[in-house]
């Protein structure tokens, strides 16, 4: 379902927007704009789709527009034309009470520098939404404290902001924009201004909220990296306008333009990741020897996954079974594995393959890649799904 | 060349003589209004012995601040002024700076809200408030007589006006520094313009507001010793007296007794202004 939908979105800085947007239909640049009549061009004719429950993360460069189009979206700033269906109703048109209406209940922000109020508790700041809804004082702080806990700081609701760190402050901000149990987070540069690893910490925290909530976020970013970890979707801006709307896989492998190309070329960690880097160490295998069909199914159960890799008692790597498989050989009374274990066409690679040649090779994989080295023992196991995430969590330290 | 003087003057008293004519039953409603009131204050703070007045104003000053030297400075100057013969003059230029300082702050400060929120009247305001700052003290004094005549009416009316321009600027100040992230926070969680200026702005820019506040008291002494020319009285009529009777000593009595009215005025209220430590 469309949470949110903007369409043919304009932003024009500037006391003639109507001169900037002839331009603009007559094909002028944002630069070229700027250098005839000084108007700026924010965001430039975009349109996307922000599904519910997704993620969406906002990407491009400083001055490309991302920070104005999320400012759009609860009309911190008034576009120039265009619209913006949120559940339907046009953000565009709203009068001020349909907007506060708007930003009261439906759209929790988070800011790049925390934007707490420095003369309010923790757990006031946390509150400041539910307070401009004008919820009574005890209602409004009991909900501010569940969402505190929701981050982690219930023990902090009594500080000030300025007590403590970076990434704690961000926690706060983060907890005030869920005290309102919004449907959309809009989420601007939340984590750029924290350092490398609280950023990361606060990032695998958002996924883990996200998991449990479900929210519609939409994410602003410089950084891929972050995107491509956060990201469910990635739109990529420049120059106010949108050059690709995909996923982290497909913007990775399948730039639209050259400037994608490029902007991921530049920040590309596959090239300098290998196989080895971005595997996990995985004690999930069965031992060919030891193991029976009902403990391969514990394992596959205790990991979470359909298929465990079997190894002999070198740790070389003999094949592969199926939690089918290995079902049916419980259901026989069997108690080795050797009858289950699918030995051919067992893709492995080196670990020293570069990441980049990964997703090629995972692309029509049925199950998940195994590393091996070269006397073909078994080193660990690469998963699709996390292969995306394990680039982009590296990258940043690589 | 002679292009005749312009009659900027001639002006001027034509516009105050014609306010006068028409406003001065106002005005002087007003005075009398002002003269009952400072009056009773006078009268109630004299009421108390001077003692009593200096240990309730150390404890006071105990309370509000929790400054040793200051609340002994304080007894000590007090005690001074005391010795020195001036104490019911000082009770008077303190009630005269209170009941000033009062009207000014309840002009001012809305006055500084609304220059912050709306920025045409900030346009109006602005040069109106050079020229009230630039202007010398004593102007204020000559049309202060035909509204309200002789007296400490007319001393507080150029006090106000005197006093009143940083109670405006600070309060205008304040809000406008409040950083913008903040605004914008406020905004995005669809705070009304009242709730910002009250969850907000006026919160922040407290200390900044109780900057302006200090700086309207310390004018408003200043100007009531200068209205003693126009019939203040008190500490100023002291000083006034002492020039026309050349009593060097004296006049310096008087100073020194604004100077330690000043001082413990000064230190209180930067004391109140300065952020409260967090634990």
């Amino acid at each position: 379902m469309v949470k949110i939908r903007v369409h043919s979105l304009y932003k024009i800085f500037g006391p003639h927007p109507n001169r900037a947007m002839k331009m603009l239909a007559q094909g002028k640049s944002k630069d070229e704009i700027m250098a005839a009549i000084r108007h700026g061009v924010g965001v430039n004719n975009a349109t996307f789709d922000v599904h519910e429950g997704e993620t969406v993360v906002v990407m491009g460069l400083s001055g490309s527009g991302k920070s104005t189009l999320v400012r759009c979206l609860n009309r911190l700033i008034r576009p120039t034309a265009g619209s913006i269906l949120v559940d339907g109703q046009d953000v565009f048109t709203m009068n001020d009470s349909e907007l506060r209406e708007l930003r009261q209940r439906k759209m929790g922000m988070v800011f790049q520098n925390f934007a707490l109020f420095p003369h309010r508790t923790v757990l006031e700041n946390a509150a400041l939404g539910l307070e401009m809804q004008g919820v009574p004082a005890k209602e409004r702080l009991r909900k501010a404290d569940e969402a505190l806990a929701l981050v982690g700081l219930e023990a902090w609701a009594a500080s000030y902001p300025s007590e403590l760190s970076g990434g704690m402050q961000q926690r706060v901000g983060l907890a005030r924009a869920l005290a309102l149990s919004p449907d959309i987070l809009l989420m601007d540069e939340a984590f750029s201004a924290l350092d490398p690893l609280i950023r990361r910490d606060m990032q695998d925290e958002l996924i883990n909220l996200q998991d449990k909530m479900r929210k519609t976020i939409v994410f602003i970013s410089h950084d891929l990296d972050e995107a491509l970890k956060l990201g469910d979707r990635i739109v990529l801006m420049k120059d106010g306008a949108i050059v690709q709307v995909d996923t982290p896989e497909q913007i990775l492998t399948r730039p639209a333009t050259d400037y994608v190309a490029r902007f991921v070329q530049n920040v590309d960690i596959t090239k300098v990741l290998t196989a080895e880097s971005v595997m996990k160490r995985s004690e999930a295998v069965a031992y060919l020897r030891t193991d029976g069909p009902r403990t391969a199914l514990r394992k596959m159960r205790k990991y979470n996954i359909a298929h465990l890799f079997v190894v002999d008692q070198n740790h070389e790597l003999v094949g592969i079974i199926s939690a089918d498989a290995a079902a049916d050989l419980a259901a026989q009374g069997k108690d080795h594995l050797a009858d289950g274990v699918v030995c051919t066409d067992i893709k492995t690679v080196n670990p020293t393959t570069p990441a980049q040649d990964l997703f090629n090779i995972m692309a029509d994989l049925p199950y998940p890649l195994a590393v091996a080295d070269e006397n073909n023992r078994f080193k660990g196991v690469i998963v699709r799904g996390t292969l995306v995430a394990a680039i982009a969590e590296r990258g940043g330290t690589a | 060349m002679n292009i005749g003087k312009l009659p900027v003057g001639k002006i001027i008293d034509a516009g105050i003589d014609f306010l006068v004519e028409h406003l001065s039953f106002l005005t002087k409603a007003g005075a009398d209004i002002v003269e009952t009131v400072l009056s009773a204050l006078e009268r109630g703070l004299l009421a108390v012995p001077a003692p009593g007045f200096i240990a309730l104003t150390a404890l006071g000053i105990w309370l509000l601040t929790k400054d040793r030297k200051l609340c002994l400075g304080s007894i000590m100057g007090l005690l001074l002024i005391w010795n020195m013969g001036l104490w019911s003059a000082t009770i008077s230029t303190i009630a005269l700076v209170a009941v000033s300082t009062l009207c000014a702050l309840a002009v001012g400060i809305p006055l500084g809200i609304m220059a912050a929120i709306s920025s045409i009247l900030n346009k109006v305001v602005t040069p109106i408030l050079d020229v009230m700052q630039t202007m010398p003290a004593f102007v204020y004094l000559i049309p202060a007589i035909p509204f309200f005549g002789l007296g400490k009416t007319a001393a507080i009316f150029s006090t106000v006006v005197f006093s009143m321009p940083p109670a405006i600027r600070f309060t205008y100040l304040g809000i406008r520094q409040i950083p913008t992230d903040l605004v914008e926070c406020s905004t995005a969680f669809g705070a009304t313009r009242w709730q910002r200026l009250i969850k907000l702005d006026l919160p922040l820019a407290a200390p900044t507001i109780m900057a302006g506040i200090n700086q309207t008291v310390m004018l408003a002494l200043s100007m009531v010793v200068i209205a003693s020319m126009i019939g203040a009285k008190g500490l100023g009529g002291e000083v006034w007296k002492a020039i026309q009777r050349l009593q060097m000593g004296r006049g310096f009595e008087a100073g020194i007794a604004i100077v330690i009215v000043a001082i413990i005025l000064d230190r209180v209220l930067q004391n109140l202004g300065a952020p409260k430590q967090q634990q």
